[in-house]
């Protein structure tokens, strides 16, 4: 039917969970965002107390993915660095979808001059490596978790208003934008009532695929000791601690980075699903 | 046409990115009247009802001169907020394209309560009352149920009807109607044009009929106008204008109606091509086609006559 059919919650979720990719990333996602919600309940040890175990200890039953080298455990810490993780994901994502989206949208739907500009501007941003242009935000905003989130948010800004702006023009030209106006609403009233409800699951997919790259790209500034700062759990942090050790006490890369695949590899095994329902082009069959 | 017209188009011109599309057309609709525009496709039909509305993309479009009086306001005065006011409440449109004139997220009770929403400000359960009442205006059963359903779950004439009602949720005085049943089944056609005519009866309204449909125009409308090539070229009352067409391109286009032909032959065409908005010359643009042409025809334009019976003809038949 038309391209952007209206399907209501339950259907969609029964459909997402469609196959056993994506049922298995869903799986693994709600684990991590249950231990991230209950982390201070689950968690054994204190994340930031050091000394509860040994110096780098290996795994062992009572310190399950072993010890860092100021001898906190590391399984409370990817508990809780889950936390910080998500969430910076989450807001980055937010900033860059809700800036992007509005971005996009405007510049499409004012046309002209308005739109010209825009998508030069967007290009110059987008000519920048994403990487890059955050690492330049986070010098010139200071270093920090949510600095971090809101500089990789702001590069991922040209890339979703891209998008936006070339699925509104589609939309402006429709005939129901037409009769909206000779009906006599207001550009704001189609904006909001008419435009950006058609653009929602374009929105929707570009949010759940951009969510793994911004949860790495978060993590990638954390590493290069631009994100999350110690002693704060935070994956990233926690990789860039462990990698003098990685020869002798390996446990210290290995779980948080597994920590970091897993979170990542689940939400874009459940965006790639989503995509493929909710966009039009990919196929109709299941 | 003794009273104030409701509508009154004078010497309206259009240009498309500097090349003009729509020269001095003049036209008027009088309260209650029902015109009919007509002409091939391409021909500015469209583009004139959009510049009535001033929706007229702009750029491209740029309307180059004229006047557009409705109820004796200039709408090219108009500011938006103004025109905005009109729109929907005073006028009312109807697109050609049932299908994708709905926008597909949201329910039809939704839609047809837009416009009650934008200018008449009512509140949730009034305007779902007065959409109900709509709905069941426009002949669609069972009016409530209705409401909450989705325009893919709609037939094409279904839509066209929550399109109509949709034009016709603040009773407008006017009606522009494009290409209204164009996209429809011919037994849907005729249901939707009764409907139109049986409802611009029941409200007053004048209706400005947009189509390339000549049958169409015959029984729906009390004066019809054709265009050809961005300009008008005839105009009179339907029942004189078929029975006695007198501009020459109108003649050749009642000729090559099925009707007006024997069965069995094969169906008169008009040679050659309407001429692209670039290249018309200075004279009468049908003189290239036509069989009548007489040496002036090509160089000098032809002005419009007065009513009853407008036309730009050097050489009209009798």
């Amino acid at each position: 039917m038309t391209a952007t059919a209206i399907m209501p919650p339950r259907r969609l979720i029964a459909r997402t969970l469609g196959t056993p990719g994506a049922l298995a990333g869903s799986i693994i996602l709600v684990v991590l965002v249950f231990g991230a919600i209950f982390a201070p309940l689950i968690s054994p040890y204190d994340p930031n107390a050091t000394r509860v175990c040994p110096r780098l200890a290996a795994p062992s039953l009572d310190y399950v993915f072993g010890c860092d080298l100021f001898g906190r455990d590391i399984f409370s810490r990817i508990l809780h660095g889950s936390r910080l993780s998500l969430a910076v994901g989450l807001l980055t994502v937010a900033i860059s979808l809700i800036a992007g989206t509005l971005i996009g949208m405007v510049i499409a739907f004012l046309g002209g001059r308005v739109d010209r500009i825009g998508v030069r501007l967007l290009d110059v941003m987008l000519g920048f490596p994403a990487i890059v242009l955050a690492i330049l935000i986070v010098a010139v905003l200071g270093v920090g978790a949510f600095n971090a989130a809101l500089a990789v948010g702001i590069s991922g800004i040209p890339r979703i208003a891209r998008v936006v702006r070339s699925a509104t023009l589609t939309l402006v030209g429709r005939e129901f934008v037409d009769s909206a106006r000779a009906v006599g609403a207001s550009q704001a009233r189609i904006l909001r009532r008419h435009l950006l409800p058609n653009l929602m699951p374009i929105v929707i997919v570009l949010g759940s695929l951009d969510l793994g790259t911004a949860i790495l790209s978060t993590a990638t500034l954390s590493f290069l000791g631009l994100g999350a700062q110690p002693p704060q759990a935070e994956w990233g942090a926690m990789l860039s601690a462990g990698r003098e050790f990685m020869r002798y006490a390996p446990w210290t890369m290995i779980f948080p980075g597994l920590a970091l695949f897993l979170a990542v590899m689940s939400v874009n095994l459940v965006g790639d699903r989503l995509s493929h329902i909710l966009d039009p082009r990919a196929s109709k069959h299941d | 046409m003794t009273e104030t017209p409701l509508l009154a188009v004078e010497s309206l011109s259009v240009a498309m990115d500097g090349v003009p599309v729509l020269e001095d057309v003049s036209f008027s609709i009088a309260p209650g009247e029902t015109l009919g525009l007509v002409g091939e496709s391409g021909c500015g039909k469209s583009v004139t009802a959009l510049s009535i509305m001033r929706l007229l993309p702009d750029p491209p479009g740029r309307i180059t001169d004229g006047r557009i009086l409705f109820d004796g306001v200039d709408m090219m005065s108009l500011d938006l907020p103004a025109l905005r006011a009109i729109r929907g409440d005073r006028i009312g449109m109807i697109f050609q394209e049932p299908m994708t004139s709905l926008n597909p997220v949201f329910t039809i009770g939704d839609q047809i309560g837009e416009s009650l929403i934008v200018h008449r400000g009512l509140g949730g359960a009034a305007a779902r009352a007065e959409t109900t009442r709509l709905l069941d205006l426009v002949g669609i059963p069972a009016a409530r149920n209705q409401l909450n359903r989705y325009p893919h779950e709609l037939s094409g004439g279904q839509r066209q009807r929550v399109m109509i009602a949709i034009a016709l949720a603040c009773r407008p005085r006017l009606l522009i109607a494009d290409e209204p049943t164009t996209a429809l089944d011919v037994t849907v056609q005729a249901q939707i044009l009764d409907l139109i005519g049986r409802l611009r009866l029941e409200f007053g309204m004048a209706v400005l009929l947009i189509t390339h449909d000549l049958g169409v125009v015959a029984e729906f409308c009390d004066r019809v106008a054709v265009m050809y090539a961005g300009r008008l070229v005839e105009e009179a009352p339907s029942a004189r204008l078929f029975a006695g067409p007198r501009h020459r391109y109108t003649e050749a286009l009642l000729h090559t109606m099925p009707a007006a032909n024997p069965p069995g032959r094969k169906l008169p065409s008009i040679s050659g091509a309407v001429p692209a908005p670039a290249d018309r010359g200075a004279g009468c643009i049908f003189a290239p086609r036509c069989g009548f042409a007489l040496p002036r025809c090509a160089t000098e334009l032809p002005p419009l006559e007065a009513p009853p019976h407008r036309l730009r003809c050097w050489n009209p038949a009798a």
